[in-house]
């Protein structure tokens, strides 16, 4: 079959910005879901804590794809065995798998960063009677949030490429219109350069775009002596 | 039935009982093709981060721009073009091959990092004192950059075999019968998928629990000064 | 006496921009305990480094026992490796921050380089260490690591360590600096045997100046890349001519003077 290699580009990109949103939602999602967890991990209440080193370890410890999988094939099951109706579809899978797995990695990045802020800050904030969450909003975490900044880039690029696994569960990303195209040409060579080449980019804007993000926050960096 | 062995769906706890051997056939596929790719990017990362270094520039930049390239695109498609565009050149691997190949390529642009982290880690000072007793290159590398480095590198890679292990599941998509693929296709046969992924989950959080451990205790075993010559 | 052990002829070293020695002149003679003092910046390490060959220069030319270091020509050229090494071999260091190995214990510190450089038998290597640590007081060491010991223990080693490789310069550069007070005195004393017992050139950057005037011959004061004044000890600490040597040695002298 002899198709342009410009005819694939249409369907790439309707499948760009599927993988796009999908970057995007489950990076924010994945961020909120970090702070929750890393911050829920350092709480002085137990249960808050349990919780949180649970979600972490769980989501730390077994496959994305596993997680993907068992949230949209066996969340359905168990949600019948319970009386519940828990088919969610492959969008909501996708979004929820991606920022749940990326959050446990996330959370662990906030826990050391918020560790790293020094005991002297929480001493001063402790000598002008701040209240823990005063301290904690107005004190640690402006402090520890320039020192998230580089792993968090790292984070929402292993994001982007593990946005890819959706089309497992045929949701309409660019793997997944690669792959359409690959069944229909059997033009393997072409289409996965192109591939390729377009996370490639995606992965260089992104990494543009976090060490914009970073040198904005750089200014809450703390002094050094 | 699959590998031999044969379901039994008369209770829930049944079936997991009878489905174990299955899965545990499908992990040890997952940890052989977690430490042949493992196997691969520590050689692998070793090449790319020699050639980083290298003082000509017309040998470091190609592979600072391969080794981004590997570490910014996603294991899924790479593994995606191995399987189909190898062929079309001759080259016929197995798909347990191909798999472990693509895992051994994304993961040794990480490998990579970790040597030259782990080299650049040794304090100036070091060198400085080699040379200052003129100790060949060769030595001074073997016996005081290396000894000093493998603390901070093994417990990192050690990591990196951890999180390989997490990725083998994507070669199920090139028909790789590791453990998540027999979970699926158990699920597909018997229409139930909640027990088989849900076991998958649970036996994940057991290896890498132990996993971890491991590199953890190899981590405190190795003296921060480096591996002691007496 | 003979010609100078070591000799700078219009030596020049640049930071980038930052002029760290210009066109510096300077030499040693045989057997000659020198120290260097100065502000710090004022180059007084960089004299150190670049003998040691840890520093390249820009501009001169640097002997070391009659012999060019970096030959000049249009610029400076890097003489060969093995020219280099057996530059080398003529000098010992002793560094600020001690730089001891911190993976292999005290007595292979000491031996590492005499065997696998020097190509000695390990039996006559470890007799020849021995002998050293006890010159430095630290035969029962022997099989600690360098974590395992204070910091002025760690020096007294790295002292050791030097001799080990039977060098006819010794280089010290701050030795004394990065150790707690109360540590300094032994590091001092067994540099004060060194100078007194033997026949080794010694080149010394330091902040002590009580020490510095009992044991060297020769004082040398830097300032910007430059030597200021030079002279013996007791010339320099009691009568410097230069106003700029007279501002320093007020200011280290009495440090804590309002």
């Amino acid at each position: 079959m002899d198709v342009h290699w410009t005819e694939y580009l249409p369907p790439l990109l309707e499948g760009a910005w599927v993988t796009i949103r999908l970057t995007v939602f489950s990076t924010l999602l994945g961020a909120i879901l970090a702070f929750a967890a890393g911050v829920g991990r350092l709480s002085r209440n137990a249960a808050l804590r349990a919780v949180s080193v649970a979600y972490i370890e769980v989501f730390r410890g077994t496959s994305l794809l596993v997680q993907l999988f068992w949230l949209y094939f066996a969340l359905p099951l168990a949600g019948q065995a319970v009386g519940l109706d828990l088919r969610i579809p492959p969008v909501i899978a996708g979004i929820l798998a991606l920022s749940l797995n990326i959050g446990a990695y996330g959370a662990e990045v906030v826990r050391g960063a918020i560790q790293s802020v020094h005991t002297g800050q929480h001493e001063a904030a402790l000598a002008l009677n701040f209240t823990p969450r005063q301290t904690l909003a107005r004190v640690t975490i402006p402090q520890a949030i320039p020192e998230m900044m580089p792993s968090f880039g790292n984070l929402a690029v292993q994001n982007l490429k593990d946005t890819a696994l959706v089309s497992l569960i045929s949701l309409g990303d660019m793997t997944f219109r690669a792959e359409q195209i690959r069944n229909f040409t059997q033009d393997s060579v072409t289409v996965y350069s192109m591939l390729l080449a377009m996370y490639f980019g995606m992965a260089l804007v992104l990494t543009a775009m976090m060490r914009g993000i970073e040198h904005s926050v750089g200014r809450w960096r703390p002094v050094r002596s | 039935m699959l590998f031999g062995f044969e379901w039994d769906l008369s209770s829930p706890l049944a079936f997991a009982v009878s489905i174990l051997p299955m899965l545990l056939t499908g992990m040890w596929v997952t940890i052989q093709a977690a430490v042949l790719g493992f196997a691969l990017a520590l050689v692998l990362g070793l090449v790319w981060a020699v050639l980083k270094a290298a003082p000509l520039r017309i040998i470091a930049w190609p592979a600072a721009v391969v080794t981004e390239f590997l570490r910014d695109t996603p294991l899924l498609v790479q593994l995606f073009f191995l399987y189909y565009v190898l062929p079309e050149y001759g080259i016929v691997l197995p798909a347990f091959m191909t798999g472990a190949l693509a895992l051994g390529l994304q993961y040794s642009a990480y490998t990579a990092e970790v040597y030259r982290a782990g080299l650049q880690a040794v304090p100036r000072g070091q060198h400085e004192a080699a040379l200052a007793l003129n100790l060949t290159p060769a030595r001074k590398f073997t016996h005081i950059v290396v000894p000093q480095a493998i603390p901070r590198i093994v417990p990192a890679m050690g990591n990196y075999l951890v999180s390989i292990m997490k990725d083998v599941p994507v070669l199920s998509v090139v028909t790789v019968l590791e453990m998540l693929n027999v979970a699926r296709i158990i699920g597909d046969r018997t229409f139930d998928y909640l027990i088989p992924l849900s076991m998958v989950g649970a036996i994940y959080l057991v290896m890498t629990l132990i996993a971890s451990a491991g590199v953890r205790a190899l981590d405190t075993y190795l003296p921060k000064e480096g591996i002691p010559l007496k | 006496m003979s010609d100078p052990i070591i000799r700078f002829d219009n030596v020049v070293k640049r930071f980038g921009d930052h002029t760290v020695l210009d066109r510096l002149n300077f030499t040693v003679n045989r057997g000659e305990k020198v120290t260097i003092i100065g502000p710090s910046g004022s180059g007084k390490s960089t004299v150190l480094r670049i003998l040691m060959t840890l520093e390249g220069i820009e501009g001169g030319v640097v002997h070391v026992g009659g012999e060019p270091l970096w030959h000049e020509a249009d610029g400076v050229t890097p003489a060969s490796e093995a020219h280099l090494r057996r530059k080398r071999a003529e000098m010992g260091m002793v560094f600020q921050q001690f730089n001891l190995f911190p993976h292999m214990t005290v007595l292979r510190n000491i031996t590492e380089a005499p065997v696998r450089v020097l190509g000695l038998p390990k039996a006559e290597a470890k007799a020849r260490a021995e002998e050293l640590l006890e010159l430095v007081g630290l035969t029962e060491h022997m099989a600690k690591f360098p974590h395992q010991l204070s910091g002025g223990q760690q020096q007294r080693v790295a002292i050791a360590r030097a001799l080990a490789m039977r060098p006819s310069i010794l280089l010290f550069d701050e030795p004394t600096s990065a150790l707690d007070p109360e540590l300094v005195g032994e590091v001092l004393g067994v540099i004060r045997r060194l100078a007194e017992e033997h026949d080794l050139t010694m080149l010394l950057v330091t902040h002590e100046m009580r020490f510095a005037r009992e044991v060297s011959d020769r004082v040398v004061f830097f300032d910007q890349g430059r030597i200021r004044e030079e002279g013996a000890p007791e010339e320099i600490f009691t009568d410097p001519s230069e106003e700029r040597t007279r501002e320093f040695l007020k200011t280290t002298l009495e440090p804590s003077s309002p």
